[in-house]
This record gives structure tokens, C-alpha cells and sequence, in this order.
């Protein structure tokens, strides 16, 4: 469980979250939502350890991260996965060698297990023998599978996605969907998803938190969202004419 | 008051002074440079700790030995020749006298390639490609969270993606430069004996009289300093990068032409010291 209390982040004297209180539960997948703008990314990247918070801690299994220096922070860190917005995967190496590398710095597994390992999160993100692969041979949902095979290669307590679907097709969109959520099932992690999809709000949404104008606004599941009379998550949600038929 | 208006004081040359050597322009300037001065050492502090992982930084190592001085030996070769046989050519045609003898021309070549073109010259063509190399590539992984994703898995990115390519130049580069002065001798006697401006004895007699091996020995020293420079000012300003494309770009010019000055400046200033 990752518990955010209380938490401020400004830049140049602009705040960009203010008195964020919440909690990600452990074998839930929790998603941040919000407009472009809002600062889910920021409160991503402050629970990451990526920013600095002003004020307030950040707690990860009753474990303070917010005011650790950055080598205590390792260990920490050591049971993350992060998959950023990009994929991130390192262009000059190939997909085993990108999953392989959390594996070489952290582990001393030997080369058959790294192998062993690496062809079990491949399966497991449906890319088997795609091993010797370079990120430019691969299409952008195959880059976020790398991404999320490389973010599980250490079997992480705490996963964090940063706009996993954004540039995919529906269909590739919600195959990352799905398997972020069948994920953190299998693995009974803490996932912790920031997006403004509403696909996965309404399919893998079991806790949200709505940040609006750095504040956090609302927090509920996928079935509470569709009833709320919170007039901002309401512009929010059905913001497209596709969202406003649904709910017609 | 700022910069445009004071174009309006041409004739006051006490604003015009106070203006660049007192105020606000200066001030911005030190605080710009002593910011960028502070940021260069704080990531150079980070990039020379221990590796966390032996047999990681040997693999990079590696990659850096061929990305920046293997991948460099064709085009160091092309200008080292041809350079070499530019002087031996120039030599002859300013020597025009018959008080001063043929040997000077091998021996002004070998000279030439060894005090300054070899390290200084070719410095400067590597601070163009390699620099602008390195810059682009850390300042697209930064640009492209590949940084941000090295930093949350725990790994310190200023030692993983620096301290090997510094290693690697300071290792390589005077291996270049020794084959560089090579080449450049080389070129000057292809020259010589294709044009037939000097007979070839005669240019061999050059490049081997009055040889003083310290000579070698302050090239050396001026290409490791280089190496240095060329690859820790393109590294800082690569991972420095905010931005996007346009930003990558412009640290990729900034790392070549403040690698170039930073070479000059700091060859007056061996020179200086080791030479006089």
C-alpha cells in the first residue's frame, strides 16, 4: 500500500498540487485521473521520487520515501516498476537486453535464470521470441509491452504507469489495460495508473482519484463514477460526445 | 534599463561601461556561468563514483571504446594525411632558398603534426563528431525519460552514461593522435615524392633530425586534457537538456563550439606551461 499524506509541490512559486491525501491499495489497480494540466504526472513523479515534495511524506508499506536520501531511497526503489509515457526503453539495446538491465544491476542471477526470467515477462506481455528486437523495430503497443516487461522483470511490489494507452489504438489500448490490471492480480502488486482514458476509468478503474486544479476532487471505483453528482468529474467524464451517448 | 535602450547612449560611454562591465548584464552573466559551472561539477562529482556494477561499466566501456574512437580512425586518417601532405607542400613553396635545406621541410612536417596540428587540430575534428555524438545521444534519453527510467531503477545516470565515455576518450584519444602524427608524416612524404618537391631522403633525414622526445610526451598530455573537455562538456550539456528536438540540436552546436573554445583555451595555457 502507498500512502500519500498530505503532500504540496510548486514550481517557481506556483502550486502545482496542494494537500493531496490518498491511498493506492495493494492488488487494486489505482488509477489517478484528471485533465492535461492537472498534476497527476507531478504526483506520479513525486511518489516516484522523480520530484521533490514541498511538503508532506509519501509512505510506501508504513516505509517514509519522501525524505530519504537518494541512496536510502534504492531499496525503495529496487521494489518499483515504472512505465513512462514513452515506453523509455534504451534505443541502443535490444528487448532482452532493456529487460535485462533492472536484472543486471539488482540481481545476481545467473545468465540462464536473467534468460529464464526475461522469457517469462515476455509471455507474460504475449512477445515471446521477440528477445533480439531493437525498440525501433517495434510498433508503439509492442514498445508499452517492452515497457511493462522490463517495469515487471524484478516481480516489483509497487508498479506506476504514466498514461500507458495515450497514442494506441482502442483495441491495442485496452489489451494494455487489461493486462496491467491481470497483473496486478497475479502478482499482487500496487499499480498505480495515471490516464484520462475512459475506457480504463470505466474497465480497471476499482480505485480512482480525481485531481482537479492540483486538489484531489473526488476518489470512488468504476461503478461510483458514473453516479457522481461532483459537477467537475462530470465535465470530466463525459467530455466526448461518445461518453455523453453511454450515458443517454 | 535594458539592452535596446542603451543602443539610444552611444555617445555615453560611462552608462555604456557600467552597463557591461558593472551591471545588470554582467550580473546575469556571472549568475548564468557561475550556474552553469556548479551544475558542470555537481554532475561531474556524480559521474566519477564508483559503478555500481563492475561488469556493467566494462560492457559500456567497451561500446564507448568503439562508438568513440573506433568509429573515429577513418576520418582522424583522411585528415591527418592529407593535412600532412598540405604542410609538406606549403613547406616547399615558403622555403624557397638555397641557405636552408630540404630537411627542414620533413622535418617542419613531423614537427607541425606532432606540437599542434595532431593533437589540437584533430581535437577539434573530434569535438565535432564525437561531442556532438555524445550531446545528442544523452540529451535524447533525457528528453525521452530514458534518464528519468535509469534514475527510478535505482542506477546513478551521470556514472552509467558519463564516466565510460570520459574513460573511454582519455584511453583512445591519444591512440588516435599517435596515429594521427603517423599519418600526417606520411602524408608529407606521399606528397614529397609524388610532386617531387623534395627527394625522399632527404624529407626522412627532416623528420628524424633534432627529435626530442618531450615532444611526444606534451602532445600526449594536451590530448588527454582535450579528451576530457571534449567529452565531459558534450555529456553536461546533453544531460542537461529541457526540451525537445530543437533543444537536443542546440546542445549538440553548444557542446562543439564550447568544447572548440575550452581546446584552445586550455592549449595557450599548456603550451605556456609546458613548453616554456
Amino acid at each position: 500500500m502507498i500512502e500519500v499524506k498530505h503532500i504540496y509541490k510548486g514550481f517557481d512559486g506556483t502550486n502545482v498540487l496542494e494537500d493531496i491525501n490518498t491511498t493506492f491499495e495493494q492488488g487494486k489497480t489505482n488509477l489517478i485521473i484528471g485533465q492535461s494540466g492537472s498534476g497527476k504526472t507531478v504526483l506520479m513523479k513525486c511518489c516516484i521520487g522523480l520530484y521533490e515534495v514541498d511538503k508532506g511524506n509519501i509512505m510506501f508499506n508504513d516505509r517514509e520515501f519522501s525524505y530519504l536520501a537518494e541512496k536510502k531511497r534504492q531499496e525503495i526503489r529496487q521494489e518499483m516498476g515504472v512505465l513512462f509515457q514513452g515506453g523509455a526503453l534504451f534505443d541502443s539495446f535490444s528487448v532482452e537486453e532493456n529487460i535485462m538491465f533492472p536484472l543486471n544491476m539488482f540481481t545476481n542471477m545467473s545468465p540462464k535464470e536473467k534468460k529464464e526470467r526475461v522469457n517469462f515477462v515476455l509471455e507474460h506481455v504475449d512477445l515471446a521470441g521477440t528477445n533480439k528486437k531493437f525498440p525501433s523495430e517495434l510498433s508503439g503497443g509492442m514498445l508499452k509491452r517492452v515497457a511493462i516487461a522490463r517495469a515487471i522483470s524484478l516481480i516489483p511490489k509497487y508498479l506506476f504507469a504514466d498514461e500507458p494507452n495515450s497514442g494506441l489504438d482502442p483495441k491495442t489500448a485496452e489489451r494494455i489495460d487489461v493486462l496491467l490490471s491481470e497483473l496486478t492480480k497475479k502478482f499482487n502488486m500496487t499499480t498505480v495508473i495515471n490516464t484520462h482514458d475512459m475506457n480504463s476509468v470505466l474497465e480497471i478503474g476499482e480505485k480512482i482519484s480525481f485531481i482537479n486544479k492540483g486538489k484531489l476532487w473526488w476518489e470512488g471505483n468504476n461503478k461510483d463514477v458514473l453516479k457522481t453528482d461532483n459537477e467537475e468529474l462530470n465535465e470530466f467524464i463525459f467530455a466526448t460526445a461518445l461518453t455523453r451517448r453511454i450515458k443517454e | 534599463m535594458n539592452f535596446y535602450n542603451f543602443a539610444f547612449y552611444k555617445g555615453d560611454w560611462k552608462r555604456v561601461h557600467f552597463f557591461f562591465f558593472q551591471g545588470t548584464a554582467l550580473k546575469i552573466f556571472h549568475m548564468k556561468l557561475l550556474q552553469e559551472v556548479g551544475e558542470y561539477l555537481y554532475i561531474m562529482l556524480q559521474a566519477f563514483k564508483r559503478p555500481d556494477k563492475g561488469f556493467v561499466f566494462r560492457r559500456q566501456l567497451l561500446l564507448d571504446f568503439k562508438r568513440i574512437g573506433a568509429d573515429s580512425i577513418g576520418i582522424v586518417a583522411i585528415v591527418s594525411l592529407f593535412l600532412g601532405a598540405i604542410i609538406a607542400i606549403q613547406m616547399a613553396y615558403n622555403i624557397d632558398s638555397p641557405f636552408i635545406p630540404n630537411t627542414i621541410i620533413g622535418f617542419s612536417t613531423r614537427q607541425m603534426m606532432v606540437l599542434e596540428i595532431s593533437p589540437t587540430f584533430i581535437s577539434m575534428i573530434l569535438a565535432g563528431k564525437v561531442g556532438s555524438r555524445i550531446a545528442s545521444e544523452i540529451g535524447t534519453m533525457r528528453i525521452t525519460e530514458q534518464i528519468d527510467a535509469l534514475r527510478v531503477m535505482g542506477v546513478n545516470p551521470a556514472n552509467y552514461l558519463i564516466l565510460p565515455k570520459i574513460t573511454a576518450a582519455v584511453i583512445y584519444f591519444p591512440v588516435l593522435i599517435i596515429f594521427s602524427i603517423f599519418l600526417g608524416v606520411l602524408g608529407g612524404w606521399l606528397s614529397s615524392i609524388i610532386t617531387g618537391i623534395v627527394p625522399s631522403a632527404e624529407y626522412i633525414n627532416g623528420i628524424r633530425a633534432w627529435y626530442d622526445p618531450f615532444t611526444i610526451s606534451y602532445a600526449m598530455i594536451k590530448t588527454v586534457v582535450f579528451a576530457f573537455i571534449i567529452t565531459s562538456v558534450s555529456a553536461y550539456k546533453g544531460y542537461t537538456v529541457k526540451g525537445g528536438s530543437v533543444e537536443v540540436g542546440q546542445a549538440s552546436t553548444d557542446a562543439v563550439v564550447q568544447s572548440s573554445i575550452l581546446i584552445i583555451l586550455f592549449d595557450l595555457v599548456l603550451t605556456q606551461l609546458l613548453l616554456t
